[in-house]
């Protein structure tokens, strides 16, 4: 008896609910992300997640447009001065801040400022290092005060900016969410409580609403933005949606409009259910194992060569990410902008199986053999996609004699014992592109990048190629110098490149304007919403 | 009893310092701290963010200052969520977890009793192995698995539900993820109460009452309150888990809960929202357990405090 009014009423509320539900106002973009922001402080954010809110917030000086392109965004025109270190800037005349406020070239001073102040505590401050005396103040070197750095507001809509050097991705450089202006009216008044939506003031084409932790964000369209006519979606709500599986369900119930990744194991799954709403496209980054130079038998070029020879990249793409990652044979991936082909190792175009018999021939040269095998340790951070990709990696070396074991820990740990210089064999980590240019990739292997050269590569032609590079302003001239250095990585294998990052994303037919980019740059201001 | 309940408040404050000790330098020792990413920090700009953390003070005096911010009801700025402190973050996230979890429990209490109950009284019948099999189920069949099913069958499949979201707490929004809280807990009180109901019912003071002539709902109101002693003394800690949030179904779901506190803060070394997060369990682990003494006191005729 109990259990059958249990039933019924079960039933009942099932079917009042049904009857409850009613469709979300479609006029709102609903819009998956990673996570939620570490902090909606421009200037200190560092992730992905907070790029994809401050691209619908800001308005830099340039901006990418929805094809990632370099284009205009705050600033109207530009001029380069002849030897590259002065860049002024024409901001639009018709430039606001959310409340209304006129954009002025000061604000910008301001901003730069604030961001290379170390006090403000920016984790990406680095980015803007290339401008006159940022990093003498932010390193507090020589005395250097903060009126010192190279940026100057000629007039209200003049902004002039020094550089220390001439740097050809300058203005790549300030599409990264670290060129975004500040509102300091806001910021001096409300301190670290100018994030708070009540205070909110900022100068992109949405303006920041709401904001419940772990649940939602809100973002409303900017009245005052100078391109307001032109945007067409009225309201963003931006979801955390760490958990990719699930954010793929509620896609599915039309809950999400847009999601950042989607599951590797479901991918074809999700095609075959979805169709052309999956995109998946190139994006700018590289997933490699390091080997330790700094112990044997690692400092052996054979070693070395031998190992990363064997690895099967294509299978690692097509069949542990389900294609969602592209093999890699170069460090620096295909697109990347001020560059040509990336140098790939010459034995990149031969097959699997050549390989391995080279592989075989080096190990033995080597020293190694049946009687002899070489042992490896893979350190990785755990994950289901790079437990997966190890064991593969293993199972390969396997077939040229070589015996694996793997260490895994957390992200945390694992990359705190990199950069602490811990002793390894082979380590797995991944770069992803701040700015578009060979230099992003390359200086990671620099002997005095003790920070992020986890191999240890020490190689004095690499560095006097990468110091060439730096002084070099013909742009085809510097490519071919950068080239010449990668060349350098792909024969030497101090990191094994195997994988290129791409951009994953479950796209609603409803959303129109979209289109996968290189940089993962997705402005809601140039989308449109159909019903 | 009332000097029993204020001794045991008064011997949770050197209990909560020995948790809140243990648990600072414990998280301490663990490799890697809150500014080792992926993508690694430029060595100046991560000097910067130590200093501003105190983190480059030795770490007897964080274990000061921590404890001297504590005693203020400041837990300190959260590491991984820069533009809130942790008492901000718990001030939104609790109440959420808390209202999950209370529906979550009266509903294991409640159903789970009910059929325990049943299954206790029709011993060995159809609708005991049913309530058996359902409860074998309910407890082997992790949160993991149920929310994804859940989500697919009465998100997707039927779309009598959303698959996601908190929506500010509107109703269709929470039954999915309190059904899928309780199930398990549901699962063990059915088991606990159908098996001390057994043994009850054979019990001599309830042959007595039977011999008595009294009817079957005093037999059985009486057999409940032996019964319910061992799950009292389960729920406590299954109580304070409950409603302190669970980290599997707030992620799957989407909730604002503190749940994932514990688990996100322990991998993103976020120091003070660990912290946090053990204190507010502790307090909860301690509070219940004071509940539950209470509650046996008032249950069990034996039981006396002085």
């Amino acid at each position: 008896m109990f259990q059958a009014k249990t039933l019924f009423y079960a039933a009942a509320f099932a079917t009042a609910t049904l009857l409850s539900s009613t469709a979300f106002a479609q006029v709102t973009f609903l819009r998956g992300n990673d996570g939620d922001p570490e902090t909606l402080d421009v200037q200190k954010g560092s992730t992905v997640t907070e790029a994809h809110l401050m691209r619908d917030l800001y308005d830099g000086l340039m901006i990418h447009n929805a094809k990632g392109e370099v284009v205009y965004g705050v600033a109207a025109s530009h001029i380069e001065s002849a030897g590259g270190t002065v860049f002024t800037f024409k901001l639009r005349p018709n430039a606001k801040w959310s409340n209304g406020d006129d954009f002025k070239a000061s604000d910008y001073v301001f901003a730069f400022r604030r961001i290379i102040n170390p006090d403000t505590g920016a984790k990406y401050a680095n980015i803007l290092f290339p401008i006159k005396n940022a990093e003498k103040v932010n390193k507090k070197q020589d005395g250097a005060k903060l009126e010192d750095i190279g940026v100057k507001a000629i007039d209200d809509k003049t902004l002039e900016i020094t550089l220390e050097r001439p740097t050809p991705y300058f203005l790549e450089l300030l599409t990264h969410q670290t060129g975004y202006p500040v509102h300091e009216a806001s910021v001096k008044k409300h301190g670290a409580d100018y994030t708070k939506p009540e205070n909110w003031v900022s100068n992109g084409a949405y303006s920041l609403k709401e904001w419940t932790p772990n649940s939602h964000i809100r973002l409303d369209k900017s009245p005052s933005f100078h391109d307001a006519a032109n945007v067409q979606i009225e309201r963003i709500m931006y979801f955390p949606t760490p958990d990719y599986a699930a954010a793929s369900r509620r896609f599915m119930a039309g809950e999400l409009h847009f999601t950042t990744d989607i599951p590797a194991d479901q991918t074809k799954f999700l095609k075959e259910k979805l169709g052309d709403q999956v995109k998946i496209a190139p994006y700018l980054g590289t997933y490699y194992l390091a080997f330790n130079m700094a112990k044997k038998p690692f400092d052996d070029v054979r070693v070395r060569q031998a190992l990363s020879m064997t690895i099967d990249r294509e299978f690692i793409a097509e069949q542990i990410w389900g294609g969602t990652m592209l093999p890699g044979y170069s460090f620096v991936p295909p697109g990347i902008g001020n560059y040509g082909k990336p140098a790939a190792p010459d034995w990149a175009e031969k097959s699997p199986i050549d390989r391995e018999d080279t592989a075989k021939k080096l190990l033995t040269a080597a020293g190694f053999g049946p009687g002899k095998p070489l042992k490896v340790e893979i350190r990785y951070n755990t994950t289901d996609n790079n437990r997966r990709t190890v064991v593969a990696i293993a199972d390969q070396w396997k077939q040229v004699g070589v015996e694996t074991t793997f260490i895994n820990t957390d992200a945390k740990t694992h990359f705190a014992f990199l950069r602490e210089r811990g002793e390894f064999d082979a380590a797995r980590a991944g770069w992803i592109g701040d700015y578009s240019d060979p230099q992003n990739f390359l200086f990671l292997f620099q002997k005095d990048n003790t920070g992020f050269n986890y191999a240890r590569f020490d190689n004095a032609e690499f560095d006097g190629l990468m110091k060439q590079a730096e002084s070099e302003t013909d742009l085809k001239k510097r490519a071919d110098i950068m080239f010449k250095a990668e060349q350098i990585i792909a024969r030497e294998q101090p990191y094994a490149s195997v994988l290129f990052y791409s951009t994953k994303n479950l796209v609603s037919n409803k959303l129109q304007g979209f289109s996968s980019n290189l940089r993962g740059a997705y402005a809601t201001r140039f989308y449109r919403l159909n019903p | 009893m009332l000097t029993y309940i204020l001794r045991r408040l008064l011997s949770t404050i050197p209990t909560l310092l020995v948790v809140i000790t243990i648990s600072f330098f414990l998280i301490r020792v663990a490799p890697g701290g809150p500014f080792d990413l992926e993508q690694p920090l430029n060595e100046a700009v991560l000097a910067n963010l130590r200093k501003l953390y105190k983190l480059d003070e030795p770490l007897w005096r964080q274990y000061l200052l921590y404890l001297q911010g504590l005693v203020r009801g400041d837990f300190g700025p959260s590491f991984s969520s820069q533009d809130l402190t942790v008492a901000e973050l718990f001030a939104k996230g609790l109440p959420v977890s808390i209202r999950l979890g209370a529906l979550a429990l009266t509903l294991a209490v409640f159903v789970g009793g009910a059929l325990g109950v049943i299954a206790a009284l029709r011993q060995n019948q159809p609708a005991d192995y049913v309530v058996v099999t359902a409860a074998t189920a309910g407890i082997t069949v992790p949160t993991f698995v149920t929310a994804p099913l859940f989500q697919v069958t009465f998100g997707l499949w039927l779309a009598w539900l959303p698959v996601g979201g908190w929506n500010d707490g509107a109703v269709r929004n929470t039954v999915l993820p309190v059904l899928v809280l309780a199930l398990p807990q549901m699962a063990v009180v059915a088991r606990m109460i159908r098996a001390a109901m057994i043994e009850m019912l054979r019990a001599n003071h309830i042959r007595t009452l039977r011999a008595q002539g009294l009817s079957n709902a005093t037999i059985i109101r009486h057999a409940l309150r032996g019964a319910a002693l061992p799950v009292v003394s389960y729920l406590g800690p299954a109580a304070a888990a409950l409603l302190t949030g669970s980290v599997v179904v707030e992620t799957i779901f989407g909730l604002p809960g503190i749940g994932r506190y514990f688990v996100e803060g322990a991998l993103n070394r976020d120091y003070t929202l660990v912290m946090g997060t053990v204190v507010v369990i502790a307090c909860f682990v301690l509070v219940f357990n004071l509940i539950v003494d209470v509650l046996y006191a008032a249950l069990d005729p034996r039981v006396r405090y002085a």
